[in-house]
């Protein structure tokens, strides 16, 4: 009933504006603050507005850190699509090893022909940087990916069954949730290694192990926020409508649900990446040692270390980097999501 | 004809360690098509319980229903979760008091409105748009082609309320529970919406049961009201002779609480005294009596039973004769 209110206020305001050199600085301030919130209260009212997402995505806008972190990932997904394409040479060309002599403490630092220097083996650091970022990506995203997939599975499954399937659903949570509660049970890095030792080391093994890693937390997140999620009003009115139980579950409950899962997807690409590198670091990772990968680089650099740190610093920074760009952008996210938070 | 009847309907809250809860306690109404029951009382006393019993919408957990409610020869207390499934948004529908959370607020209407269309009646695709359209339009929705597209925190409070009766009344159900349909909006678009049920009741020959606290509202609509009180019917009657003699004390109480606009400036409200908490259990005397200003010796005895033919109460020092109040209510129709 308010809906051509708030325009109004924003007309009113833009019409200050232009008028305003004599106002004070505070009077502009507080006249964007107005504008800001009128634009707020127009969206809500507004004529094309905007599902929940697109509200969370302009809180996002307005957070430093989000914006920190979004560039810092934009950065490095760019490096990793379309940098591989641009390197100045194969990262598994050793031709320049006549300069390298590890016997005598020799490694080339950065110059202008190699811009981070070689490793031990002669090779370019710069160009296996970028196609290592490529390679984290693709490990980190579909690690992931597998994760939520899975853990999406088990939740939403549990979660449906808990919330409407009577005692019937109960008991087939019950059974889904201590399967999930084993998973739990073990520690991260020796759940992935286990899985990396049962499949053969390979890129391939590492996203899977690390995927499977995360599955119990999607798991029992996604089914916490559907049970939340099966007490609500509409659940009832949609019941009182005769809609299906599969229905509900799936087609109102699971995308009301899926708010924390997402957060908690950006958050998780941040370990896998971590965790990737660790298990690439073990040993675990591709078996070919030429291949450039940052856990792989990490582990060649430790050889080097005394006489030439630089050559762990750079992957190890670059996984920090995209970590911490991904947790910043998880934690907003979350922030703008977060019922509690919002105005 | 009668389409619902319910028949000493109770409804138990029990839970383990605790003493068990009587929320609706041998309720008996009726309703026919085209007809508006309405179900008054204060917050608590189990009108909202009753709805959901009817439309078996209580979880299993916990809760004891016993009675009968026979709707078109099927008992709906008796029936199974999959034959109601089928019943509820067919042949019953149900209007909730809040429309914002009873709307799914990540899927947009039209899909809400389409998905009973598919459900019940087969539609889908463009025919079900088409009849989504129709029944947005039905319901007083202006441009309902675009609102379709859109999500409910886009509509306004009443246009949400309108959306959720379309859904209600998308299979032409025959019976429609609307519980407290107008509390959580303002004045003016109750008066709509009240507007709306009249007419789809009118023209469709539902039966509605009109579950409220406010007393204007059962003015305007209804044919037949039952107060409730405590779980248990205390007094029912037609609309007019109810609000012209109100018998029972209570009902008197609340027809004596409406704020009225021609009353002298500066002179005190008529509260009933007391809170719904105050209540005596019914198996001990009247429920009502500790915050009665007739209460007798009488009413402690013994529970008072239902007596009178068509205008039925629940008093044993009931008020007879005409009402000087709140007649002006029925003004509003």
């Amino acid at each position: 009933m308010s809906e051509g209110l708030p325009r109004e206020n924003q007309q009113a305001s833009t019409a200050e504006r232009s008028g305003g050199m004599a106002l004070t600085q505070l009077g502009k301030r507080k006249i964007e603050k107005l504008e800001r919130l009128a634009e707020l209260s127009a969206i809500n009212a507004g004529e094309r507005g905007e599902s929940l997402w697109r509200e969370a995505f302009k809180r996002v806008r307005h957070n430093p850190a989000a914006i920190v972190g979004a560039v810092i990932l934009a950065i490095f997904v760019l490096v990793a699509v379309i940098g591989p394409f641009f390197v100045p040479y194969s990262p598994k060309d050793t031709r320049w090893i006549d300069q390298v002599s590890v016997a005598r403490n020799i490694i080339p630092g950065p110059s202008a022909d190699h811009w981070l220097g070689l490793d031990h083996n002669g090779r370019d650091v710069f160009s296996r940087m970028v196609v290592g970022a490529q390679k984290t990506l693709l490990v980190g995203i579909v690690a992931t990916a597998i994760g939520l997939f899975f853990g999406c599975l088990l939740g939403g499954l549990s979660g449906a069954a808990y919330g409407l399937g009577g005692k019937a659903g109960r008991r087939l949570d019950n059974v889904l949730m201590r399967f999930v509660d084993m998973l739990l049970a073990m520690p991260a890095l020796l759940l992935a290694v286990s899985i990396v030792a049962i499949l053969r080391p390979s890129l391939v093994t590492v996203m899977i192990a690390v995927g499977v890693v995360a599955v119990p937390t999607f798991a029992r997140l996604l089914r916490g926020s559907m049970i939340a999620q099966s007490n609500a009003e509409y659940v009832v009115a949609s019941t009182s409508l005769g809609v299906s139980r599969p229905r509900i579950a799936f087609g109102h409950m699971l995308p009301n649900s899926l708010a924390p899962v997402i957060v908690q997807a950006t958050l998780t690409l941040a370990t896998a990446i971590i965790e990737a590198a660790g298990l690439s670091f073990l040993g675990l990772g591709t078996p070919d040692p030429s291949e450039p990968e940052w856990g792989t680089m990490l582990n060649d650099a430790l050889q080097t270390f005394e006489y030439a740190p630089r050559l762990a610093l750079f992957p190890a920074v670059g996984i920090i980097i995209t970590a911490l760009g991904f947790t910043l952008l998880g934690e907003a996210l979350r922030e703008a999501l977060d019922p509690k938070l919002r105005k | 004809m009668t389409l619902l009847d319910v028949q000493d309907l109770s409804v138990m809250f029990t839970q383990r360690g605790r003493e068990d809860v009587r929320a609706v306690d041998g309720v008996s109404f009726d309703v026919s098509a085209g007809e508006v029951v309405g179900l008054v009382g204060e917050s608590g006393c189990g009108k909202s319980v009753t709805s959901l019993a009817l439309m078996g919408l209580l979880p299993e957990k916990g809760v004891k229903v016993s009675g009968r409610a026979d709707f078109d020869g099927t008992n709906l207390l008796g029936v199974d979760q999959r034959t109601m499934r089928d019943l509820r948004g067919r042949e019953l529908g149900m209007i909730f008091q809040d429309p914002l959370s009873s709307l799914n607020p990540v899927v947009a209407i039209g899909k809400q409105v389409t998905e009973v269309l598919a459900r019940h009646r087969g539609l889908s695709g463009d025919a079900a748009a088409k009849e989504a359209e129709h029944l947005l339009d039905r319901v007083g929705i202006p441009d309902p082609r675009r609102r379709l597209k859109e999500y409910p925190h886009q509509l306004s409070g009443g246009m949400r309320q309108r959306a959720l009766i379309a859904m209600a009344v998308a299979c032409r159900p025959r019976l429609l529970i609307a519980d407290e349909p107008t509390t959580a909006l303002d004045v003016t678009i109750q008066a709509q919406i009240l507007e709306l049920l009249k007419e789809l009741v009118h023209q469709d020959g539902t039966a509605l049961i009109m579950i409220t606290h406010d007393l204007g509202v059962v003015a305007g609509l209804c044919d037949r009201i039952n107060v409730l009180y405590a779980g248990r019917v205390v007094e029912s009657a037609a609309r007019r002779p109810l609000f012209a003699e109100p018998t029972h004390p209570y009902t008197r109480g609340l027809l004596g609480s409406i704020p009225r606009l021609d009353s002298v400036r500066g002179e005190p409200l008529n509260p009933i005294p007391g809170s719904v908490r105050d209540l005596l259990p019914w198996v001990e005397g009247c429920a009502f009596a500790p915050r009665c200003e007739r209460v007798i010796e009488a009413c402690v005895e013994a529970p008072p039973a239902l007596i009178g033919g068509s205008h039925q109460y629940r008093c044993v020092n009931p008020v007879l004769g005409r009402s000087a109040g709140p007649e002006h209510l029925l003004e509003q129709e």
